[in-house]
């Protein structure tokens, strides 16, 4: 069995400040990391090799920083981790990303067939679930996405049954391999490494491609010129006009707050007011 | 962008003529997401959005519904008819009874491909983002994906989509110039719910799948419905009760229960509780959460970071509590109470427990 596992390194976006006069994003000292959704696509492909055997390749596009994100993955216990790094890849957007990796994985097909490629739902700084779809199309690849659990995986008969996250429900679908699969949060808990798998990790011979060894060869089909959506502006989010009112009163006191509060909103938002009492009745 | 019109000359915005490639794709298409009987509200609202997209170009706009035979998906034409759609295209197949992507994809792409859409709109639900993704891919065409606000940008008659980028610390305007369709995804809840019409109707276009049941790969062994008790109905709740790290110990968090109930209410929650496992994760609220639209909104101990803000400041009236007098949460809230969360909610949960009898006493 082989599993292609997709990973994103990302600013770690709990910690993106904006500068409060420029409206510029202080990237500095902003850690990297590992798309937490792309852990969990990662861990996932990990207990399927655990149970089946076989291998677990880790691939990331980006800059040559993101040997971290896929010297973490390898600690973890991927097998195999290759980066896709090349200049021309610059203002990617989702057509163009994935187009890069669905070549790259062609090429690593060439050397061992694949069963599956894994991915996270999304990434948490782009947002857009877009990827991984688009691989798939790329690949021709059947798609299952928003996979919350992994109910069989039949290596013989070529076939994976999943429950996938849907408006509403859980939909339990059964497909034929080779497929690709985006999961959700909350799949699994992602192992620890330890310290032999960290050193394992450090010394491990990492594959860097550029364009041309991950087999792209129209370049018209990546970077700014590939991407057919243009950023036309980037602006901070307007502030609000007004400050919140504040609601004190002279003692203080939590019962008088709360009384002064409810009165405002019964004066200011009558139609609130009555919403509420409809749940009295 | 103004600026920019401003500086050129009083004869006039010039318009750049589009490319005929492009300028044989006409009209604004929303795709009606149905599933299982239930037609997406998002739908609706999306309607609502490309109504105006519609008139501004002097196009029509469409919804496309595709499901199963029957008087159902009729129905749902309808219902887009009194949502602002003109007509729609309805593909009708057993094959389409359930989601799946690949004959979705299928469907929708060969409707593209024959009548030329400029802009297809598609919430961003779960089924809506793996749609829109599949065919953007296929049609080698531009996607934005979580859009807060659409508008056209007429000197060269595209859409001008806008998002929320890191994390919502900046915002994006996103444009598709020389590609069509210009596809855009909507969370639910962002854009406003027109007002539905009865007088409205339209006319139908019906297209065939041409797909065959064996052709399809993946099956759809069953579906297991929501147990809607126990799931948090937070994306359509009118009000919601939500806490953050300011309520320093997980059974404090009990105090926000408490309020909820009393007033009938969702519970929400940031996203470091969800993680820290106060609650579950089909309550958080923010960025990688819900997006909520309530007519209350009350922050228990939440300072109202970038990533919590997006998910829920269009809330109609926001009620913060906090003890930092500058958190930001305070920028954009209605009301702020600076004070502690642990003190407070008991105090406002007494205080519309109380108004509540008298409510009840008077009716």
């Amino acid at each position: 069995m082989h599993i292609v596992v997709c990973i994103k390194q990302v600013p770690d976006s709990a910690q993106i400040r904006v500068h409060p006069v420029t409206n510029t994003i202080m990237r500095q000292g902003v850690p990297a990391i590992i798309n937490p959704y792309d852990l969990y696509a990662l861990e996932e492909a990990l207990r399927l090799k655990d149970l089946h055997r076989g291998r677990v390749t880790a691939l990331c596009m980006g800059p040559l920083q993101a040997e971290a994100a896929l010297r973490k993955a390898l600690s973890f216990g991927a097998d195999e981790a290759i980066l896709v790094s090349d200049r021309a890849f610059a203002g990617s957007d989702t057509l163009a990303t994935s187009y890069a990796l669905a070549a790259a994985i062609k090429r690593v097909q060439q050397d061992m067939p694949i069963d599956l490629v894994f991915a996270g739902k999304q990434t948490i700084d782009g947002d857009t679930a877009q990827v991984g779809p688009g691989i798939a199309k790329r690949l021709g690849l059947q798609l299952l996405t928003y996979v919350a659990k992994i109910e069989a995986l039949d290596l013989e008969q070529g076939s994976i049954t999943v429950h996938r996250r849907a408006e509403g429900g859980v939909q339990v679908l059964k497909t034929s391999l080779p497929c690709l699969v985006t999961v959700l949060e909350g799949i699994n808990e992602m192992r620890f490494a330890t310290m032999d798998d960290m050193f394992r990790a450090a010394r491990h011979p990492l594959k860097i491609w550029d364009k041309s060894a991950a087999g792209i060869d129209d370049l018209s089909k990546i970077g700014l010129k590939g991407s057919p959506t243009i950023v036309a502006k980037v602006f901070a989010p307007q502030p609000k006009a007004q400050k919140a009112e504040r609601i004190e009163t002279q003692s203080g006191a939590p019962k008088d707050i709360a009384a002064t509060l409810l009165s405002k909103l019964l004066t200011h938002h009558p139609q609130l007011g009555r919403e509420i009492a409809k749940r009295a009745s | 962008m103004s600026e920019i019109a401003a500086r050129k000359p009083a004869t006039g915005r010039r318009k750049i003529e589009l490319d005929p490639r492009l300028a044989a794709y006409k009209g604004v298409w929303v795709f009606i997401e149905h599933e299982r009987g239930v037609t997406h509200s998002v739908s609706w609202e999306l309607l609502g959005e490309g109504r105006k997209l519609a008139d501004q170009l002097g196009v029509e706009l469409a919804g496309v519904v595709l499901g199963p035979p029957g008087p159902v998906m009729r129905q749902v034409c309808t219902e887009a008819y009194r949502h602002g759609a003109d007509l729609c295209y309805l593909i009708e197949d057993s094959i389409l009874a359930s989601y799946r992507n690949e004959p979705y994809t299928k469907g929708l792409t060969a409707l593209v491909n024959k009548y030329q859409p400029e802009i297809m709109l598609l919430g961003a639900t779960t089924l809506g983002r793996d749609l829109a993704g599949s065919i953007a891919t296929t049609l080698a065409t531009g996607l934005t994906a979580d859009c807060t606000e659409l508008r056209i940008d007429m000197e060269n008659r595209s859409l001008a989509a806008t998002r929320p980028t890191f994390g919502g610390s900046l915002l994006c305007t996103i444009q598709t110039l020389n590609f069509r369709p210009q596809m855009a995804t909507v969370r639910p809840r962002v854009m406003h719910m027109p007002e539905r019409d009865e007088a409205r109707s339209g006319r139908i276009v019906e297209q065939p799948l041409c797909l065959l049941e064996t052709d399809i790969v993946t099956k759809v062994l069953h579906y297991i419905a929501d147990d809607q008790q126990n799931q948090a109905q937070l994306a359509y709740a009118d009000i919601i009760v939500a806490g953050g790290r300011g309520l320093k110990r997980p059974e404090n968090f009990q105090l926000v229960w408490d309020l909820a109930s009393v007033l009938g209410a969702e519970v929400g929650a940031t996203r470091p509780l969800v993680q820290a496992g106060w609650v579950s994760a089909d309550r958080q609220v923010g960025q990688t959460g819900k997006t909520v639209r309530p007519k209350l909104y009350i922050a228990a101990g939440i300072s109202g970071a970038i990533q919590h803000r997006v998910g829920m400041e269009s809330s109609d009236v926001i009620i913060a509590i906090n003890e930092d007098a500058n958190a930001p949460i305070f920028d954009f809230a209605t009301y702020a109470i600076v004070g502690n969360a642990m003190q407070i909610l008991p105090a406002l949960t007494e205080a519309f427990r109380h108004y509540l009898v008298t409510a009840r006493r008077a009716s």
